[in-house]
């Protein structure tokens, strides 16, 4: 085994053990792990199957249920835009298109140089601020194209 | 009064004195307060007050409601009037802080209203259009304390609630539930002390009560407004939930990464349990009760009761057939009542001022009051409470502004995704549970998204079907396959190039999914389009026909649905590939 896949292994472990809810489930560990981790390798659902005792499979089964489980390596930022209906007749579908234009995309992906992971939110929970979108998890309301597009260069040129 | 609360009441009082003794800065931050910017603006706040060494408490509360105000800054300061600042800068800070804090002389170019300051030219808060006709019982606090804050919190009669519901007999305590006519704000509108009451009958030693804020429904935020702004309401009533039925643990469910709402309601909890709130012998009573918070991901469906309890459990979050009911056999196979959470908000001032003081807000047979969020084409935007019996008319043209630009309202999204399309010659229909529904508007979690004029009802149905489609969570098929039918049929309408029978194939899918879905998600899941041909059906036989005369532009949807394409390729279960579509012709029967 190598030496990253075994520190992914010991952050893990980590993480499914110093939970801050009473109640640990794979879903709660799956949830821990990915916040540690920005993403669940194989070896964080291994430990947590190992320990919550459910199968592998089991596991599995829960994490590809939920779509804001990754099972690869985030892109450095990620950016979402919310296509919800009080952000759609807000004027999402034309910051949409500004934000895939931007970043050379036809929908939900990462840029080329990684540096970038996009997203659509189904409603980020701030319908009074449509559109709302959200730079590296931190929201932005009343976004406008060029607003979007002058924060999504700025997220390009930094380093993560 | 217990002894432990009096002597609770004692520190809070005290504490609250020596809060009043100096300049007390009210920021309403949390997602509200992030998403207009008020970040930058509470650090401006900070430095500044550090920069001039001004002895002053800073508080990051939650939104008072008036969300198109903020970033909100309220000043309260001895001996000059409170005042409120809308929209403001980093830049404004400076100003507010040296003309308002330091010289005591409130910056009245910037102030937006005040709070009992009679202050020349500014409006009193209440006199705000949107504070119009406003009744606050569950949002009480909204903005007014640091949310989970105990002492704040009791000082503004908080926890008396509890302490007289500890003192009653719970068969009493019950019947103040049933008769104040109190029902599940969530959507279906069921007597909350019925419901209650099927809890209580279980003799069960360990039993839970779920506090649902699986708040999915785009369009409405009051669920997660009230735990980031006054989350021990919510606490306060689930532990008096607990003491009525018997029930030993709470759990106040929330989605996985809407983190203020999370961190408040956590650390609130925390606090309970550290001035004996919670936990073994509540406030020196027999009484114990636990609580916790339970997160979840991304998954509309989470909301409905079974599927609730299937995440709780930590799995993948699909209803289960019923019976047996939760209140027979719920999360972990003990018996559970899942609440909403504004319906568990109001429970504390019920209590503490009596099931009439109740009833006499609101309507007949909707009593209290009604939590709306009023967005889209609206000037005022935000979340009020208003007495049921109000029109919808009332809540857009008075409270909400009417529309900004002086347009026509076309209609009103309402009811969430599973919801439809109010048109608006149906605004003077009035906020009462049974009046609505007869009319078949759905007010479900409080959602009201005012579309105007140029707003096609075609294209915002397309949204809810897409919506409702990727949120299937693919355990029935009428739903699964339903759904992604109807879809494919909205899309072709929207790009109008409808085929001949599509009307009658999204009936005939409509009337399957409805009567054959295992939950709410498919057996409601064509509301959205039949409400909307209800009431629009011209414009959709133009659209359908290319003959639309409104712009739809190209939509740009979600790629994710839980029929395991979001990880093909990626995880061993995923066996349906992406860019697998379904497609079915009309078929011609003999």
């Amino acid at each position: 085994m190598t030496a990253s896949a075994n520190g992914l292994r010991d952050q893990a472990r980590e993480a499914i053990a110093s939970q801050p809810f009473k109640t640990v489930t794979v879903l709660s560990s799956l949830l821990a792990a990915q916040d540690a981790l920005g993403w669940l390798p194989a070896e964080a659902l291994d430990e947590i199957a190992s320990a919550t005792g459910a199968s592998v499979n089991d596991v599995w089964g829960v994490a590809s249920f939920y779509p804001n489980f990754r099972f690869t390596e985030p892109a450095d930022h990620s950016v979402e835009v919310c296509w919800g209906p009080t952000c759609h007749v807000s004027g999402a579908q034309l910051l949409l298109r500004a934000v895939l234009d931007e970043l050379g995309l036809e929908n939900e992906g990462e840029t080329p140089d990684r540096k970038v992971g996009f997203k659509l939110n189904t409603c980020l929970g701030v319908c009074p601020h449509a559109p709302a979108m959200a730079f590296d998890h931190a929201l932005a309301g009343a976004m406008t194209p060029d607003a979007a597009i002058v924060r999504l260069r700025a997220l390009r040129g930094s380093v993560a | 009064m217990t002894q432990a609360f009096d002597l609770l009441r004692q520190r809070a009082k005290e504490r609250w004195t020596e809060l009043q003794a100096k300049p007390w800065i009210r920021v309403g931050t949390g997602l509200m307060g992030e998403a207009a910017g008020a970040l930058p603006v509470v650090a401006a706040l900070r430095a500044e007050l550090d920069r001039l060494k001004v002895d002053a408490t800073v508080s990051e509360v939650g939104t008072t409601g008036l969300c198109y105000a903020e970033p909100l800054v309220d000043v309260q300061v001895p001996g000059t009037p409170r005042v409120l600042y809308a929209n403001v800068t980093p830049e404004q800070v400076a100003r507010i802080v040296a003309s308002h804090v330091v010289q005591g002389q409130p910056a009245v170019e910037l102030a937006h209203a005040t709070v009992g300051g009679n202050l020349p030219g500014v409006p009193e808060r209440e006199d705000l259009p949107m504070m119009r006709h406003q009744v606050r019982i569950a949002l009480r606090n909204a903005g007014e304390v640091e949310p989970g804050n105990v002492d704040q919190y009791v000082a503004r009669g908080g926890f008396v609630g509890l302490d007289k519901a500890l003192s009653m007999e719970t068969s009493a305590l019950l019947g103040e539930v049933k008769s104040s006519g109190l029902r599940g704000r969530g959507g279906a509108a069921f007597s909350t002390g019925t419901k209650w009451g099927f809890l209580a009958g279980n003799p069960s030693p360990i039993k839970y009560i779920l506090c649902n804020c699986e708040e999915g429904d785009p369009g409405a935020f009051n669920d997660k407004t009230i735990l980031e702004t006054d989350p021990l309401t919510l606490i306060e009533g689930c532990i008096i939930a607990g003491y009525a039925t018997g029930a030993s643990n709470g759990v106040v469910f929330i989605r996985h990464g809407h983190d203020a709402p999370i961190e408040r309601t956590r650390a609130a909890i925390e606090r309970c349990y550290a001035d004996g709130l919670l936990g073994q012998g509540i406030l020196g009573t027999g009484f114990s009760f636990d609580m916790e918070v339970s997160l979840v991901g991304e998954s509309y469906v989470a909301g409905e009761e079974t599927a609730l309890m299937e995440a709780v459990e930590g799995k993948r979050s699909m209803p289960r057939f019923r019976p047996p009911f939760p209140a027979a056999y719920g999360v972990w196979g003990y018996p559970s009542n899942i609440n909403n959470i504004k319906t568990i908000s109001y429970v504390p001032e019920i209590v503490r001022n009596g099931a009439e003081w109740f009833t006499a807000i609101g309507t007949e047979k909707s009593s209290g009051t009604a939590i709306a969020c009023l967005s889209g084409h609206v000037k005022y935007k935000g979340l009020v409470e208003v007495p049921f019996g109000l029109t919808i008319r009332q809540l857009v043209e008075e409270l909400g502004g009417g529309e900004p630009d002086g347009k026509r309202v076309k209609f009103l999204q309402t009811g969430g995704p599973l919801g439809g399309l109010l048109p608006g010659d149906l605004l003077d229909i009035v906020l009462d549970f049974d009046v609505m529904s007869a009319a078949g508007a759905m007010f479900g979690a409080g959602g009201l998204i005012v579309c105007n004029e140029d707003t096609s009802a075609v294209d915002l149905t397309r949204v809810l079907v897409a919506f409702d489609q990727m949120e299937s969570c693919g355990k029935c098929f009428p739903c699964r396959l339903g759904t992604s039918h109807l879809l494919e049929i909205m899309d072709r309408a929207c790009a109008g190039a409808s085929r001949p029978g599509d009307l009658a194939l999204m009936e005939r899918v409509g009337q399957n999914m409805r009567v054959g879905s295992l939950c709410g998600h498919g057996q409601l899941g064509f509301n959205p389009v039949s409400s909307a041909l209800n009431a629009f059906e011209d414009e959709f036989e133009a659209q359908m026909a290319g003959r639309g005369t409104l712009a739809i532009g190209p939509f740009v949807g979600p790629t994710h649905t839980r029929r395991g394409a979001q990880a093909a390729g990626e995880t061993p279960t995923a066996t349906v590939k992406e860019g697998f579509t379904y497609s079915v012709e009309p078929v011609a029967r003999g």
